[in-house]
Formats: C-alpha cells, structure tokens, sequence
C-alpha cells in the first residue's frame, strides 16, 4: 500500500509542478494588473488600433488558411505518391522554425530587393514591407501548417470507402471534397482553425522582422504589449489580460463543441 | 481512498517547490561577488555595438582570466532589464535621460561620461529615395524608419524632426538603432534617422546624411556602474582609457 502511495506521489508531484509552471505567470499577470485602471489604460492610443489590426490581420490570415490549407491538407492525406512525405515534412518546417528566421526569410523572398518582391515592386509597383499584408503574410506563414496539420489529420482518420462511394454515385472529384470530405472533417477544421488562428494571434517575430511596427498599420496587440512594456507597464498588463481572455473564450467555446 | 487533503498537501509541496525554484533564480541572478571571479556582465545600448566588442577582446587580451560579457539593446529596455533584476555590473546607457528611471538602489558611485554622439541619417548605399537633406524625409513615397518612441534614438530624431518642422514619412518604429539601422541596410526603408556612430560602423553598407547643426541633438553617453567588484572597477577604468577613447572615436563617437 505504502509503496503505492509513494509511486502515486512520484506522478502526481511532477504534475503540480507542471501545472504550476503553466499557471503562476497566468495568476501573477491578473495579481499584478490594476483592475481599477484597466478602463483608462485600454484608452491609451495604442491599444484598441493594435486590438483592431490584430482581429483584422488574424481573421484574413483564417480564411486564407482554409482556402489554401485544406486542398493542401487533403492532398496530404490521400495522396499515395512518394514524394508526400517530403512534401509533409516540408509542410513542418516553419512549424519548428524560430519565427524571427521566418520574418527573415520572407523579406529575402517578397522584401523591395527580395526575390519575388523585386519583381512585384518593378511590376505592379507593390512594396509588401511595412504594410498590414506583410503582417497577414507573416501570420499565414506561422499558422498556415498548424491548420494543414491538423486537417491532414483528421482527414487520414476518414474512411476512404465515403470518397470511393460518392464517386460510382458520379460525383466529380471536387464535389467529393466539398460535400463529403470537408463536412465530415469539420470537428478537424474547427481545431486547426483554432490552432493557427491562435498561433496568428500570438505572432511576433517574424512580423516585427518583416512588416515593421507602426502603430495602426503593423503594430499588432503583440507588438503594442512589447512595446507599452517600457513606456506604459500597466497598459502593456491591460492589453495582455484582454489576449487572454480572447483566447480563453474562443478556445472555451471551441471545447464545448468541437475540441475534446 | 486517497484524500483531498493529501492532493491539496502535494500541490501545496509542488507550489512551495515551483516557487522556491522562482525564487532561487530571481535572488542568484546577480553574480556573487569574489576574489576568483573575473567575468564582467555589460549591459549597453546597442550603439555601442561594435565599439564596446573592440574594446572587450582589448581588455581580455591584456588582462587574461578576465570575461567580458556584453548585451546590447535600446537604453529604454537596459534600464528595464536592471531594474527588473537583471545580472549586470556595468550599464552604458545613450543620453543622461535614459538613466533617469534606473532604480537608484542598484547604482554603485557617481556615473562617467564614456562618450557622446549626434544623429545622423543613414540611407540605402544606391540612395534609392534621394534624400539629402533631413527636409526631404517629408515627401510621401518615401519610407523612412525611426527607433521606437521610449528609445533615446527614436526621442532624438522626434525631437531633431520636429525642430527642423518636418513631418517625415515614417513606416516603422524599431526596437532599438541597429534594428533601424538593418531597414536600411537591406534596402527596405529609403532612410532612417540613427547616430552618427552606426553610420561610421556600418562603412561602405549605408550611406550618411548630415543634419545641421541647428535642429541635431547630442547625447552624453553615461557608464553606470552596478558593482564594486575589483574586475569591474578595473574595466570601467580602461573604457575611460586613451586606448578605448580611440575605439570610440573610429566608430564615430565624440570622447571627453
């Protein structure tokens, strides 16, 4: 018995432990807050500009993902050839990747003297540097596999035998996707969406690298909490708390439903 | 039946743990003082960059068993990290201002001044916006970047901007001068507004841009010290030092 309880206290100690490492930043942000100023502080010029481009950027960053992700996902799922596992594993790569080398690597590609960018800029006369779509670009680029993944996934958990059946009913390829697989998966797309828009959310690095910080344009709620760090702590706190909760709610909401 | 009260117990010795762990780091985050150390921590502004590596591997190569070493960033966020507990024995912070909010229990004897700088604009080596003249920052197509406002960079050059009565065109505030600087570098921005010691450093990487006397702003350079550890007295005194001044002075800063 006594052997048990101390098995039972080896897992059960580490496990606090982890809990508490989660949790004290978390409790010791809400203990630190000035919950009597926080109204006044969310006033600060910088934060609901920063609240608005972030809600903006991240929920365009959303729909791109679902437009480009899911084909990319299915493709992932079913496809038999060879290459599909370097293809994944390529897919992974800004997953690991620290996000300042992706801020970067996207101003080497689409920065005024970048590969793709010089072309654009003597083109169609766009610079993408500095402007909120360089915040989108940076956001797709971070979240884009969190979504692909976790699509993928729930796709390979789908029967093969439902594509094969709508197809001797006669449906094309693309009204296969579209009518069977994606409803059938949507419990999968709902927690990619919720990863990647999470993962957008949160973005610093690559977009402070790669689209600037100018208040309104490209400074987004991260950026703004990093910079009110050193000018306005309280308002830094405020912006963060209202991250949180954002956070928490859609996660909250998701849970209910779809993320179990 | 495994009682809630041992569950509390072992999430209280898990919490105590945690914290004491939390608390260990935060109270042995400045380095013991001794008779056998010899690493000096330096916090600086980050345009002191290049200067104060010189003058580092210069004080390791004639003082051996000694460790420089050095953390650059804007002012602002050194007198954030120190006054947050950062592990430092020496500050040396752009502007006299951006002492101002250091937590005056940390400052060991009375400050020097190691060195002072001007502004300067710094502009892509092929001048792709055509600025000449802090004037011209005003026209719109043009995409000028500043250090972010809390710095002493980006309070410089909104000051030199505004006396000069021109509204630049500005896409991006940095977080400190050599994050301005790199805008610039990688052909980005057409111009930014940084010290007269980045352009000197950067060489023949970006091209500078005098503004007049009239509307620059000049900022005294000063070296903090944290410690009364011998090591730190001992390099403290050779940042001071002929020798060092000259570094300085080959990276574009003014000496004493």
């Amino acid at each position: 018995m006594r052997s048990v309880r101390w098995a039972r206290a080896g897992l059960v100690i580490p496990a606090w432990v982890a809990i508490a490492v989660l949790v004290v930043p978390l409790l010791a942000l809400l203990l630190k807050a000035d919950w009597a100023g926080i109204p006044a502080h969310l006033a600060n010029p910088t934060v609901v500009p920063a609240l608005r481009l972030s809600l903006l950027t991240t929920s365009s960053t959303l729909v791109i993902c679902a437009l480009i992700g899911t084909p990319l996902a299915w493709l992932l799922a079913r496809s038999t050839h060879r290459a599909t596992a370097w293809l994944r594993a390529l897919v992974t790569v800004p997953l690991v990747l620290p996000p300042v080398v992706g801020g970067v690597a996207l101003l080497m590609a689409y920065g005024r003297e970048g590969v793709v960018g010089r072309t654009l800029l003597e083109v169609a006369g766009w610079s993408i540097p500095f402007t909120p779509v360089a915040v989108v670009f940076a956001e797709v680029f971070v979240a884009l596999p969190f979504y692909v993944l976790a699509v993928e996934g729930a796709m390979q958990g789908l029967d093969p035998r439902y594509d094969g059946l709508a197809a001797t009913l006669g449906a094309s390829p693309w009204r296969t996707f579209r009518t069977v697989v994606v409803p059938m998966v949507a419990p999968g797309i709902a927690s990619g969406a919720a990863l990647a828009w999470a993962r957008a959310l949160g973005e610093f690095g690559a977009t402070i690298t790669f689209a600037g910080n100018f208040p309104g344009r490209t400074q987004t709620a991260p950026l703004a909490v990093y910079v009110a760090l050193e000018s306005d702590p309280q308002a830094a706190i405020a912006l963060s708390l209202v991250m949180l909760l954002i956070s928490v709610v859609i996660l909250g909401a998701l849970r209910g439903r779809w993320l179990r | 039946m495994r009682s809630l009260v041992s569950r509390v117990a072992a999430g209280v010795a898990a919490l105590t743990l945690a914290l004491s762990v939390v608390g260990c780091s935060a109270a042995g985050g400045a380095p013991a003082n001794g008779p056998t150390r010899h690493t000096v921590v330096v916090l600086a502004a980050s345009s002191l960059t290049e200067s104060l590596t010189a003058i580092a591997k210069d004080f390791e190569a004639t003082h051996p068993g000694t460790d420089v070493q050095l953390s650059f960033a804007a002012s602002s966020t050194v007198v954030t990290q120190v006054n947050q507990g950062a592990p430092a024995d020496l500050i040396a912070l752009a502007g006299t201002s951006a002492a101002g909010p250091l937590d005056a229990n940390r400052i060991v004897g009375s400050s020097r001044s190691l060195a002072s700088n001007t502004l300067e604009i710094a502009t892509p080596p092929s001048n792709p916006g055509k600025v000449n003249a802090i004037t011209d920052l005003s026209r719109a197509t043009l995409k000028v970047v500043l250090c972010v406002a809390t710095a002493p960079c980006g309070k410089a050059a909104a000051k030199a901007l505004s006396a000069a009565g021109v509204v630049a065109h500005i896409v991006s505030y940095e977080n400190d001068v050599k994050a301005t600087l790199a805008k610039v570098q990688l052909g980005e921005a057409d111009a930014a507004i940084v010290y007269h010691s980045d352009v000197v450093s950067a060489s023949a990487r970006v091209r500078g841009v005098q503004i007049p006397a009239s509307v620059n702003q000049t900022l005294d350079y000063p070296l903090i010290r944290l410690t009364d550890d011998p090591t730190t007295v001992e390099f403290a005194t050779f940042l001071l030092s002929d020798q060092s001044r000259k570094r300085l002075r080959d990276n574009g800063f003014l000496t004493p």
